[in-house]
């Protein structure tokens, strides 16, 4: 018994370039994937997998004809969505870059084709959640005057809000860490920097991301209180709607809210 | 200071919270070397939420709650036994900035009531704002009062450190102003207004020729109503709102449902709850007008002065005017297509994009976030013909859209089981 065709998956490590070497790969080998699986992801059964590896000639040529093809608002809507690290946009994706490179004019605002919509949903999916962490990212003040803060959001959005609190708060040092993924962002001398710590690192034993009194700065228990006070206060008990509450205040971020803990 | 500060923000944050106004939008103003913040623009930032579902963007509060006049439909009325209390200057500075710099806010929206005189108070505000800006270089969202019957140089002043400005109207006719709060009156509202809009413009014009130029109240103003209180209907309040939204400057009004503050008052209906959904049809209406093209008299006419409470107005709209539909999806114009229940700004948009490439069908219009609901009586979009508003008539359309009464939703995030009858 032989099979019709040959079935192909790709691995790839869930990178842009990646993703172009991918599109670059398939055009050149006459190999088009049925499925995309990530680095060390155990491959379904009597496939063959093609190994994708990051090229950056490949990509740049690829990508060069995006450029000539797309947006530039589309081109970052592409490169952003990956950070949403959903598996099933992999297989989109590929689908949208191809058919860009294919057309021969503009597919970006086909909202009728389900690749572009999916794209350009999970793209809007994550504008959300930097929105969201530019919201409720909330800093304590260190003893050493360090203003420091732990979220975990639902994608990995925290490259992403780095240039508007470097631009915010361009003259303090901060550092906002995402739990989840076990990384964070120290900013100082205005240059933020990537930053992890070892598994034994204190950061990673503060359950809420709730400085102790000792390493806090003096008045930051009174200034946390003083929120406390006026997120209570400010509220109209004669127009209470917790569901609209719970709506644009979701449960999963209460937990590193200051006006939330007690 | 710890004890004491708590208990007036508390008492101040108290008094601030029926004004409406919240937004920190309308200014993209970028981080200066040496200072601390910036301002985004776009829709702003809002860093919480209270219990009400009211966003918390500025950090709103009132220098003082002291008040000279005695306006019936104000909790701060001087006739009122409430805890009363005044920030100083540094301290409600300090304060903003501290909370700023923890992210807590986008910024300071700043009220106070009238004590001694219109111009004293003002120039308390001033001094708050002009602090925040010169002294610590803070960048972030600055939202003012201006105090009615201020003078026009306060007024000016305030404007070089404000974002925006705001008056409220807070009752659209006169004569029940006159009632209601017998030392006010409209012109001691527009006037201000006036001021503002009057340096906005003159700074814009200022700012062609100079492109340092300072920059007047670049978020412009904004102003608020009080529903409920008084007789007035919707068609006055949408008339007002209408005519002001013709006004350079004037960005936003806002409509505030009538808390009953002052339930002794006999004056004024004593009203068990806030008329939320009225309140929340007029913010629908507001939004018909600056965002869907629609003009006043189109929402609300002599025959319908008041919105119906049952359906939002676009579709009360549609359902008097069954002549306009069935709109063709893949032809009608964008205009055309944003006035289709169930279609927003978004998909409309989406829509006219994607329509290019293709003829659209039911399946697409649902997959771009249309709510085929509503939209499937209005639209054709060359598939097999379905029952339009024209066939079943506005009345049939609108029972099938008005839940029955008496048959409670299922709550939510309750997990409910049905058993269907399985054919054996």
């Amino acid at each position: 018994m032989t099979h019709a065709a040959e079935e192909w998956v790709f691995a790839y490590d869930r990178t842009w370039e990646s993703l172009l070497t991918a599109v670059f790969d398939a055009y050149a080998l006459r190999r088009f994937p049925v499925a995309f699986i990530g680095e060390g992801e155990v491959a379904p059964l009597f496939v063959s997998v093609h190994r994708v590896v990051p090229d950056e000639e490949k990509a740049g040529r690829v990508f060069r004809t995006l450029q000539r093809k797309l947006s530039a608002g589309a081109l970052t809507c592409l490169t952003s969505s990956l950070y949403a690290e959903l598996p099933e946009l992999d297989m989109p994706l590929f689908r949208y870059v191809c058919k860009a490179v294919k057309s021969a004019r503009s597919i970006e605002t086909n909202f009728a084709d389900p690749d572009v919509l999916f794209v350009t949903n999970t793209y809007r999916n994550v504008r959300r959640e930097r929105l969201r962490m530019m919201q409720f990212v909330r800093f304590q003040k260190t003893a050493d005057g360090t203003y420091f803060s732990m979220i975990e959001p639902d994608y990995d959005v925290l490259p992403l809000i780095v240039p508007h609190f470097s631009d915010r708060f361009s003259e303090e040092r901060w550092l906002i860490f995402d739990r989840r993924r076990r990384y964070g962002y120290y900013y100082a001398d205005r240059r933020p920097v990537r930053v992890t710590f070892d598994d034994s690192a204190a950061i990673f034993r503060l359950p809420d991301g709730r400085l102790g009194e000792e390493l806090r700065d003096a008045d930051e228990g009174m200034y946390q209180e003083l929120w406390r006070t006026y997120f209570k206060a400010i509220c109209i008990k004669e127009r209470l709607n917790p569901r609209k509450h719970r709506k644009d205040l979701p449960v999963r971020y209460w937990k590193y809210l200051t006006e939330k803990q007690r | 200071m710890k004890e004491d500060t708590l208990r007036k923000l508390k008492i101040l944050a108290e008094s601030a919270k029926y004004d409406v106004s919240c937004s920190s939008s309308g200014t993209v103003r970028r981080g200066t070397k040496g200072g601390v913040g910036n301002t985004v623009g776009g829709v702003g930032i809002c860093h919480s939420f209270a219990e009400d579902g009211r966003c918390i963007s500025l950090l709103k509060v009132m220098l003082t709650n002291y008040c000279i006049y005695d306006c019936a439909y104000c909790i701060n009325r001087r006739g009122n036994d409430i805890p009363r209390a005044t920030l100083s200057v540094s301290e409600l500075v300090e304060l903003t900035m501290e909370f700023y710099k923890r992210n807590y806010i986008e910024g300071l929206f700043l009220s106070s009531g009238v004590v001694r005189n219109p111009d004293y108070t003002m120039e308390r505000l001033v001094r708050v704002a002009k602090d925040l800006r010169t002294v610590h270089r803070f960048n972030g969202y600055i939202h003012l009062k201006s105090i009615p019957g201020a003078s026009r140089e306060l007024v000016n002043e305030a404007g070089l450190y404000a974002d925006r400005m705001s008056v409220n109207i807070e009752i659209p006719n006169e004569s029940s102003l006159k009632l209601l709060a017998p030392e006010k009156d409209h012109a001691s509202v527009y006037r201000p207004m006036g001021y503002i809009q009057q340096g906005a413009l003159e700074s814009a014009e200022e700012r062609k020729k100079h492109r340092h130029a300072p920059r007047f109240v670049p978020a412009g103003q904004s102003t608020q109503m009080i529903v409920g209180a008084t007789g007035e209907s919707d068609r006055d309040i949408l008339s007002l709102s209408s005519a002001l939204y013709g006004r350079p400057t004037m960005r936003r009004v806002y409509y505030s449902g009538y808390v009953a503050v002052n339930t002794y008052d006999p004056r004024l209906p004593a009203l068990k709850l806030p008329p939320l959904v009225r309140e929340n049809r007029l913010y629908q209406a507001d939004w018909l007008m600056r965002f869907y093209q629609f003009r006043v008299e189109e929402i609300v006419d002599e025959a319908h002065p008041d919105l119906d409470l049952e359906v939002d107005p676009k579709l009360a709209w549609a359902l008097r005017h069954p002549e306009q539909f069935p709109v063709d999806i893949n032809r009608a114009d964008y205009e055309m297509i944003l006035r289709v229940p169930g279609i927003g700004v978004k998909s409309a948009r989406l829509i006219v994009c994607s329509r290019r490439f293709g003829r659209l069908t039911g399946f697409d219009l649902k997959k771009m976030g249309c709510v085929m609901k509503r939209a499937q009586y209005f639209i054709t979009c060359g598939e097999l013909e379905a029952k339009g508003v024209n066939e079943l008539h506005p009345e049939g359309v609108r029972s099938l859209l008005v839940r029955p009464k008496g048959r409670p939703k299922q709550p939510d995030g309750q997990l409910s089981f049905v058993f269907k009858e399985e054919p054996v």
